[in-house]
């Protein structure tokens, strides 16, 4: 009997990856999923935190979508390595702070690397749910042999939703694949592939508006950017990667800034940080949870508290009480006027 | 057969999953493992990880904020 071949799919948790690996399914390739989670990724976090997330569907796409396949999933930590990605992306960023054609190019040597240390699982190649033209960026004609050859994976790396429209490679050339089966999309026309997934029988599938990752979106990109400015370094930490995700920033000063919780969710997350941060909370009304993040020094506590005081329930108050609490130190107290809407100049907000 | 604790208190998913998933890849067919986390998403994605890649969830229980899901280990 003929060997049966074995590809390594990268999956996103979109239409596309889920796509790609049923067309080689539908061909006999065994296929298994590898995703990876650089910390930014849509996948996760938020539907924990926000209140209003609570009562959707929690569920993580890639998991989804390998379900939806009846194919293992290994899901690999990369938030360390992804940081090189992000702070030097040699191809440059995107709209905002998406270095989409890097994160391909590393994504998929990260993939050729997990073959080799797999070995024994005997994978042949490696398939993306990659379109030509579906990305601005990341997912052009001149990309896909940019993508192919900086990541080590050249003609092992197929893409069986354009194959078509690209040279051959390994899988088709030695018969593993048959490339008359495989697709020819390309463009930002989304039809194709959802009347492929009519085809194969896939209804519920996500379709995020942005891109795989919160690098796509500008306010949290602005955010991050102001954190890199605020602290004059461009560290991050994944704390840092989290927080951005969480309340309203507002940064009175360039040496700190505040991250005021916006409903109760954001306010028990924040709590699990009160050991590395100060925070503020007002006490004589109800009122959000707030991190200090930067270097404040003690003349601006009350220009904090009025800020935090701004958005509780005491706002119209002559004064409100704020506790101020210093990770390692007594919690202060602090008599405090909130400030008014106007006070929280515009430029504030991160 | 053994006995295993995993702390993924705080984390967000999909880092429990992925906590999980490497202390898991230590482990042999039959080993238990208790993971305790905190994002109540873990509730469905280390379900639903450990169904797609061939293992068992025993139990999994909540109590305050805390939730345990014992997950043994596949073949
Ligand atoms: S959207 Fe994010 S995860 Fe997706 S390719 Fe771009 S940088 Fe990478």
């Amino acid at each position: 009997m003929a060997k049966k071949h074995k590809a390594v799919a990268l999956i996103s948790g979109g239409l596309d990856s889920l796509l790609a690996v049923r067309v080689l399914q539908e061909q006999g390739i065994e296929v298994e999923g590898i995703n990876f989670y650089t910390g930014f990724c849509v996948e996760g976090h938020t539907h924990a935190i926000r209140n209003h997330d609570k009562d959707k569907q929690k569920r993580n796409n890639a998991l989804w979508s390998a379900e939806q396949l009846g194919i293992k999933l290994h899901i690999v930590d990369v938030i360390q390595d992804y940081k090189e990605v992000l702070l030097n992306p040699k191809h440059g960023y995107g709209a905002n702070m998406n270095p989409c054609l890097d994160c391909k190019i590393f994504m998929v040597n990260k993939a050729v690397e997990w073959v080799k240390e797999n070995h024994e699982s005997g994978f042949d190649f490696i398939i993306t749910g990659e379109v030509i033209g579906q990305r601005p960026m990341s997912q052009r004609k001149e990309t896909m042999p940019i993508v192919a050859r900086e990541s080590g994976a050249d003609d092992i790396l197929l893409r069986p939703l354009c194959a078509k429209n690209l040279p051959a490679t390994k899988p088709e050339l030695e018969g593993w694949v048959d490339r008359e089966k495989l697709y020819g999309f390309s463009g930002r026309n989304r039809k194709p592939q959802m009347a492929l997934a009519k085809q194969f029988g896939f209804t519920d599938y996500a379709s995020p508006a942005g891109g795989c990752c919160f690098l796509t979106d500008k306010n949290y990109s602005d955010k991050l950017v102001d954190l890199w400015k605020g602290r004059g370094s461009r560290e991050y930490e994944m704390d840092d990667i989290m927080l951005l995700k969480v309340g309203r920033h507002v940064r009175p000063k360039p040496e700190f800034k505040l991250i005021i919780a916006r409903d109760a969710g954001e306010s028990k997350f924040l709590e699990g940080y009160r050991k590395q941060f100060i925070t503020m909370q007002v006490t004589s009304h109800n009122g959000p949870l707030a991190l200090i993040d930067g270097d404040i020094s003690a003349e601006d506590f009350d220009l904090a508290a009025g800020v935090v005081a701004r958005y509780g329930q005491g706002r119209d108050a002559e004064q409100v009480d704020v506790e101020v609490s210093i990770p390692n130190e007594d919690k202060q107290l602090r008599q405090i006027k909130p400030l008014s809407t106007t006070d929280v100049l515009e430029e504030w907000h991160v | 057969m053994s006995e295993h604790h995993l702390d993924a208190k705080r984390m967000l998913c999909p880092m429990p999953v992925i906590k999980t998933q490497n202390k898991i890849n230590e482990l042999v067919a039959g080993d238990i493992l208790h993971v305790t986390c905190t994002d109540p998403g873990a509730l469905s994605d280390i379900p639903a990880w450990a169904r797609i890649n061939g293992h068992l969830i025993v139990s999994h229980q909540e109590n305050d904020d805390e939730i345990i899901i014992t997950v043994q280990v596949g073949k």
